[in-house]
């Protein structure tokens, strides 16, 4: 107890404030590789489930056939399965797809947890789109699909924007599925990279792990500060005229 | 330009306890080319439904729908050739006026000249030239009418359908957009369904009216007819401003002549009605008679005129609305505005007999 309150040992500010961490972090591991990794997998995981969470949002929402009320609550159930029950089977399936190893595991399966989330937020953004504006297009001679296009996704933007920031941020932080389909260092994303490469058996290289931790969050933190205005629209949801 | 013809369509929804509701029965017209036709009724009476029927945005349960010669059931919205302006005129909000007007013409591949051509001659037209580069949200509840309305013209199609277009404006635009969409379908000569639940709209717009009730057609005709010969209790109420009084009255004949009475008073029928009614001699009928049809007397005729208890005074400028009590009965007058009452007294009302209602007290037809 006397050590924890002792000013001399916890200081408030920093005695001798160094970059060797960020040198470390930077040229003894491959960092840089660590960040395309991630950004590769998010940006594609994300473009992904937000085409197939599109789609599959607008059918549930406006093409009223018998099972779309079950089949939303559906995805929203395949939501709440944990990642920890369900890396086992996905393992199975990516050694079957020879995927072991290689970022394109995580690629299709971060999609499993990305459109549900995403197809429920763009449901309740669909709704609140007047019905008769596509009505109106439809009677002034659009096809369902061109409707969705020229219609809907332009007035949907606020929403496909926060789907999108949610869906790349679960993905640039994700560490479970990471850390068990990527094996070898070239191949892993920052999360796994640092916590593996960096403690290394007890020993806790402290310095360039929060290193890490900082320049990791920095893309997500600018992504939110540029898009926070439609992020905001996008859950208070809709259109106001 | 085309006619519009319904053959006994049927709408069958399906509701949430799997209970079926018919929002129309058997709805069967013919709308001529050129013709206004207006279908007015409370809310929930179909007339919406059917114009979405019309529009392609419903399915047809029963019947067939023509545009010209051309069935139309199973032909999609964006085939019929219709233009329809929606009551909270969805308009496109992320396209400019210009767009909004141009986005039917580019649809259906229009060249650039034809687009830029109809749509300023759209926008003349309507007098919103100057408003072509702004948004939706920058326009006033009256411009997004007329750019709602514009919409439509552009693509000259054969029908157009309005449904409640007006009923978002303020009182005085509504007058206004009213006899602007009137001139507007002298100047376009074309087919124009517009539905309403505002019988002022009907009346003064329609060539002719569609009266509903319940999904059913209670009839059709034009307006001046519908008011002075409705064909039921249902379309005499609903027609007119205000509304027509009724009374349940008992026919009785004394002296060769047939006589309508009630608590408070007695009144003559004259003799080309009476021949209707000999069935009906001693038994209940409701009686109606519009508020226009009384008059103050100055003294009492046997079976003309009523005496009544003045109970409250509307004056409205064009005319005086009278609340008065005859025995039991409340009853709605409309006199003169330069008639002479006070409130809380006794007068002499005399009816105008020749526009007397009578119905049955059943089935609540017309029996004059």
């Amino acid at each position: 107890m006397k050590e924890l309150y002792n000013l001399k040992l916890n200081p408030f500010y920093v005695h001798h404030p160094t970059l060797a961490n960020i040198k470390t972090l930077l040229f003894d591991t491959i960092f840089f590789r660590w960040m395309y990794n991630t950004f590769f997998v998010a940006i594609l995981s994300t473009v992904i489930s937000l085409g197939a969470s599109l789609l599959a949002a607008y059918a549930i929402q406006r093409l009223k056939f018998k099972t779309s009320g079950p089949t939303g609550l559906a995805i929203f159930f395949g939501y709440l399965i944990p990642p920890t029950i369900l890396f086992i089977p996905l393992a199975t399936i990516i050694f079957d797809l020879r995927l072991w190893d290689s970022l394109w595991s995580l690629v299709l399966t971060y999609p499993t947890f990305l459109i549900p989330f995403c197809t429920w937020l763009l449901m309740g953004y669909f709704k609140s789109i007047p019905k008769e504006m596509e009505e109106c297009a439809m009677i002034d001679g659009a096809s369902r699909l061109r409707v969705f296009w020229r219609i809907v996704i332009p007035l949907c933007l606020p929403g496909i924007f926060s789907a999108g920031i949610f869906a790349f941020t679960l993905s640039w932080n994700e560490f479970l599925y990471a850390l068990a389909f990527i094996s070898t260092t070239e191949s892993k994303t920052v999360p796994i990279g640092l916590v593996t490469e960096l403690v290394r058996g007890d020993v806790y290289h402290w310095g360039p792990l929060m290193t890490g931790a900082l320049l990791a969050s920095v893309p997500v933190a600018l992504v939110y500060s540029f898009f926070v205005e439609h992020y905001v629209a996008g859950l208070t949801g809709a259109l106001k005229e | 330009m085309a006619k519009v013809t319904l053959e006994n369509v049927s709408k069958h929804f399906v509701s949430k306890g799997s209970m079926e509701v018919i929002a129309v029965k058997d709805f069967s017209l013919e709308i001529e080319d050129k013709e206004f036709v207006v279908f007015v009724g409370p809310s929930g009476c179909g007339k919406t439904t059917t114009l979405r029927m019309i529009a392609g945005l419903e399915e047809i349960t029963q019947g067939e729908i023509y545009i010209g010669d051309r069935l139309i059931n199973r032909i999609p919205a964006k085939d019929r050739d219709i233009a329809m302006v929606f009551q909270n005129y969805a308009l496109y909000p992320h396209m400019t006026v210009y767009d909004n007007l141009a986005f039917s013409l580019e649809m259906r591949k229009f060249s650039k000249e034809e687009i830029n051509r109809r749509v300023q001659e759209a926008a003349d037209l309507l007098e919103i030239s100057e408003l072509l580069q702004r948004k939706p949200k920058q326009l006033s509840g009256g411009q997004r009418q007329r750019v709602a309305v514009g919409r439509t013209i552009v693509r000259k199609p054969q029908v157009f359908l309005f449904d409640e277009p007006l009923s978002n404006l303020d009182a005085k635009l509504r007058v206004q957009m009213r006899g602007e969409l009137k001139k507007l379908h002298e100047r376009l000569s074309s087919t124009i369904i517009y539905v309403t639940h505002d019988q002022i709209e009907a009346m003064t717009m329609g060539d002719r009216i569609v009266v509903m009730k319940d999904g059913l057609i209670q009839q059709v005709g034009k307006p001046l007819d519908l008011y002075f010969h409705p064909i039921n209790k249902f379309v005499a109420g609903f027609i007119g401003s205000p509304t027509m009084n009724f009374i349940e009255t008992k026919v009785v004949a004394s002296d060769s002549k047939l006589f309508v009475e009630a608590d408070g008073f007695k009144l003559r029928v004259i003799e080309e009605k009476a021949r209707n009614l000999q069935g009906y001699i001693n038994k209940k009928v409701i009686f109606g008679i519009r508020p226009q049809d009384f008059s103050k007397a100055s003294s009492p005729i046997e079976g003309e005129t009523i005496e009544v208890f003045v109970e409250i005074i509307e004056p409205i400028g064009n005319e005086i609305y009278l609340e008065v009590k005859a025995g039991r009965d409340s009853l709605m007058a409309s006199v003169d505005p330069k008639t002479q009452v006070a409130s809380h007294q006794n007068i002499l009302l005399q009816a105008n007999l020749e526009n007397m209602h009578l119905f049955d007290i059943d089935d609540e037809r017309a029996l004059l």
